[in-house]
């Protein structure tokens, strides 16, 4: 919510070709076969912060007191914030397939996602309140 | 130390630019809990014994931005401003909604106490413990919209130059004043995210004469520990719950008030409280969510109300506005009660007060009072600077209102306030204004009328309150009901109100035990902590100073026009009796431990372990 009124989530997008993956120089990324989504493991990574610019959303982030990276991990395939948006009877997260798409799209910076966002609901000029 | 809080409070001095950090006792923080409740101790603490001397606007008053223990665990959570109040020279504990309160409480700090007043504009950055004063000489006399682009743009850039490797930052959370603030106008507010704002008691204008434009924080530390995680989980559970079954609030927040108050309940401000009843059906809830909502659930963090909707002008000649709802108060105070019944018009002028920083319900007051002056030829064409202030023209308020902000001409006189201003005019004019002034004690009056006895609030709800004109905080009986204590439990836990509709009290009372490990019933809290933090109130407002204090025997009573009868609709003929507000007012009096002047007895004040305070009884004066 960089403009007040146009929150979104930023989350992992798991791009197909994972960039992130490949940009890690001690391999601490490794990519989960049963969800599709990025796993972290805390003891190797070494917080060089190399994924966050690989990614083309800047998604990951370093957890604020420890060294290592914050990825979403998709709960181990049954993802605790879709869980609570369907209690509270909001739905607008929900779990789909993994499908052959250019997953890729989606990932992107919060700012470039703000200005879309602000067009369509604030109209044209919208954007300038970033 | 008592769990559930961060433990630390900022003590920051602007004129030497100093920061420091500050802790209460244990003691203190069990008896009075937060927001409200300890803004109250802090205040009699440190400006009790020279409580009449100390000028609202000046240096020597306290700003106080506090969270309470349940910020961040209840479902809504708030921030609670607090000071001594430029509108009713006493003490007002103002929520707002917003991230701000989290922030805080992540960062390590559970309020910030600014006293003083800095040489040269400035705004507050802190992340975590680094806290810094920088100069806001950019962003000094730009509006509420713009304020918040430019600070966000900054302090996240400031974050990703010093935190290269953390990635984006989400945006700080910001409580800021806008131009009505910094020209110290005695209905500012302090604000956040565009269309929240703090505004009983015109906490804007004391942080704009601190010279302090914004405070922004970004917190990246856990909450406080608590006593018991998994109760606590299951209370919050409990709370979403309950709230998603209200499926009314959800749906349109109180954005239905602004027909419903008027044609149901007779109990909305029309034409300045002329009247109560209308049936403008073009002002239905249903206009505004097919023609201007934009988003249709709208919250703050962990929020499961939603209260807010996104209005946006579209098209036409008010094309561009944005806020919120505009919630019932909005709608009423800036619709019928200037006699405009049209949504877009309204949405413009929430939207432009929001960028200037009024308070909707204090400045929404004034015009109407100078409209009803224009109607009675009291105040002319040529008093108003030409203006022609007719009923219903957006335009000619939105001009008002800006003339009001900066205090040009007629503006500098309306912006300190309808009482005020009525005295001020009736000196000129030489005639008795007050008639025509809807207030109680300084501050405006809700939207919510108690001539048809249909809506929420007592007879003396206004005329007893120590938060005077505030509809959420009122005078009723008995003590243990669901009024004035726990909105005082509310306002010192500092969540949001709304979250506690439905919610039965004793699951708030749980809720505090389970977050702070601390035992505390209904009973302790109604007749022993919420009774001593109403005293502490109760003296400021009656100590007062230096402008104005207020005689219990003459202001603790409605405006006039409550004694008036209703002119039109279905409870046409009903008003507030005098002998039965007198017959009340004193039953309240007995139940809070007043004598029947509406002074607080020493022997009340011994029984709650205000020994200490007895002696500023003597100093209250009556004239």
């Amino acid at each position: 919510m960089l403009v007040p009124g146009l929150e979104f989530p930023h989350l992992c997008a798991q791009c197909e070709d994972y960039p992130c993956v490949k940009s890690c120089p001690v391999k601490a990324l490794s990519i989960s076969e049963k969800t599709g989504a990025v796993l972290v493991d805390n003891k190797i990574c070494i917080a060089c912060g190399q994924c966050i610019d690989a990614c083309p959303g800047r998604v990951p982030h370093m957890h604020p007191k420890e060294k290592y990276i914050v990825i979403c991990d998709l709960c181990n395939g049954n993802p605790q914030c879709v869980k609570v948006c369907q209690e509270g009877s909001w739905n607008v997260l929900r779990v789909v397939e993994r499908g052959d798409e250019p997953y890729r799209l989606y990932a992107r910076k919060p700012d470039e996602i703000t200005k879309d966002l602000a067009a369509k609901i604030y109209g044209e000029g919208g954007g300038e309140y970033l | 130390m008592i769990l559930g809080y961060a433990g630390k409070f900022l003590d920051i001095d602007l004129s030497t630019q100093t920061i420091k950090e500050t802790k209460f006792s244990d003691e203190i923080l069990k008896d009075y809990m937060g927001g409200r409740g300890l803004a109250t101790k802090i205040l009699w603490d440190r400006l009790g014994a020279k409580w009449e001397t100390v000028d609202p606007l000046g240096p020597e008053n306290l700003l106080l931005l506090l969270t309470g223990p349940l910020t961040g665990f209840y479902p809504g959570g708030r921030t609670c401003v607090s000071g001594k109040s430029p509108q009713s020279n006493g003490v007002v504990g103002s929520t707002l909604s917003g991230e701000f309160g989290v922030e805080l409480r992540c960062a390590g700090y559970d309020g910030i106490i600014v006293t003083g007043e800095s040489e040269k504009p400035v705004y507050l950055f802190l992340k975590d413990s680094d806290v810094e004063l920088r100069s806001a000489s950019d962003v000094w006399g730009k509006d509420g919209k713009q304020t918040v682009s430019v600070l966000t743009r900054e302090c996240r850039g400031l974050l990703g130059t010093r935190y290269p490797k953390y990635g984006e930052w989400k945006e700080p959370a910001m409580l800021y004043v806008g131009p009505a603030g910094e020209n110290k106008v005695r209905t500012a507010v302090v604000s956040s995210k565009w269309a929240h704002a703090a505004g009983y008691g015109g906490y804007g204008a004391v942080m704009g004469s601190k010279n302090l434009k914004a405070v922004v924080a970004k917190g990246t530390g856990p909450l406080p520990e608590v006593a018991d995680i998994k109760k606590v989980k299951r209370l919050m559970d409990t709370v979403c719950n309950n709230v998603y079954e209200g499926e009314l609030w959800r749906r349109w927040g109180t954005g239905g008030g602004g027909y419903e108050f008027g044609h149901k309940t007779s109990s909305e401000p029309i034409r300045n409280w002329q009247e109560e009843w209308h049936d403008e059906k073009g002002y239905g809830v249903d206009k505004f969510e097919n023609r201007l909502w934009m988003k249709p659930y709208w919250g703050d963090f962990g929020c499961p109300t939603t209260c807010l909707k996104l209005a946006v002008v579209k098209t036409g000649k008010f094309k561009g506005a944005i806020t919120d709802n505009p919630d019932y108060e909005m709608q009423a105070y800036l619709g019928p009660n200037l006699g405009i019944f049209i949504p877009e018009e309204n949405v413009f002028l929430a939207s432009l007060l929001d960028d200037l920083g009024l308070c909707g319900i204090q400045t929404g007051n004034v015009m109407g009072f100078a409209a009803e002056l224009f109607q009675e030829k009291i105040l002319t064409k040529k008093d108003l600077d030409g203006l022609e202030l007719k009923w219903g023209d957006a335009e000619a308020f939105a001009t008002l209102a800006k003339k009001i902000a900066y205090k040009e001409n007629i503006g500098e006189t309306l912006a300190e306030g309808t009482y005020r201003a009525a005295l001020k005019i009736g000196k000129l004019k030489k005639m008795d204004l007050l008639p025509y002034a809807v207030q109680s004690k300084g501050i405006s009056i809700g939207a919510h009328g108690i001539r048809s006895g249909q809506d929420f609030p007592d007879i003396i709800s206004y005329a007893c309150s120590v938060q005077c004109g505030d509809h959420t905080s009122l005078a009723s009986l008995p003590l243990d009901g669901g009024g004035e204590t726990m909105q005082i439990f509310n306002d010192s836990g500092v969540y949001c109100n709304f979250n506690s509709f439905g919610v039965p009290r004793k699951i708030r009372f749980d809720f505090y035990r389970a977050v702070t490990g601390l035992s505390l019933t209904r009973e302790e809290w109604c007749f022993t902590n919420a009774l001593r933090i109403l005293q502490l109130q109760r003296i400021m407002l009656l100590l007062g100073g230096p402008d104005l204090t207020w005689n219990p025997k003459i202001h603790d009573d409605n405006p006039s026009r409550f004694y008036t009868p209703l002119p039109t609709g279905p409870y046409k003929g009903k008003a507030a009796h005098k002998a039965e507000v007198e017959e009340y007012k004193h039953r309240y009096y007995e139940a809070v431990g007043w004598d029947k002047n509406g002074i607080p007895t020493a022997k009340i004040l011994r029984k709650l372990g205000l020994k200490d305070v007895e002696k500023a009884l003597e100093r209250i004066s009556y004239d």
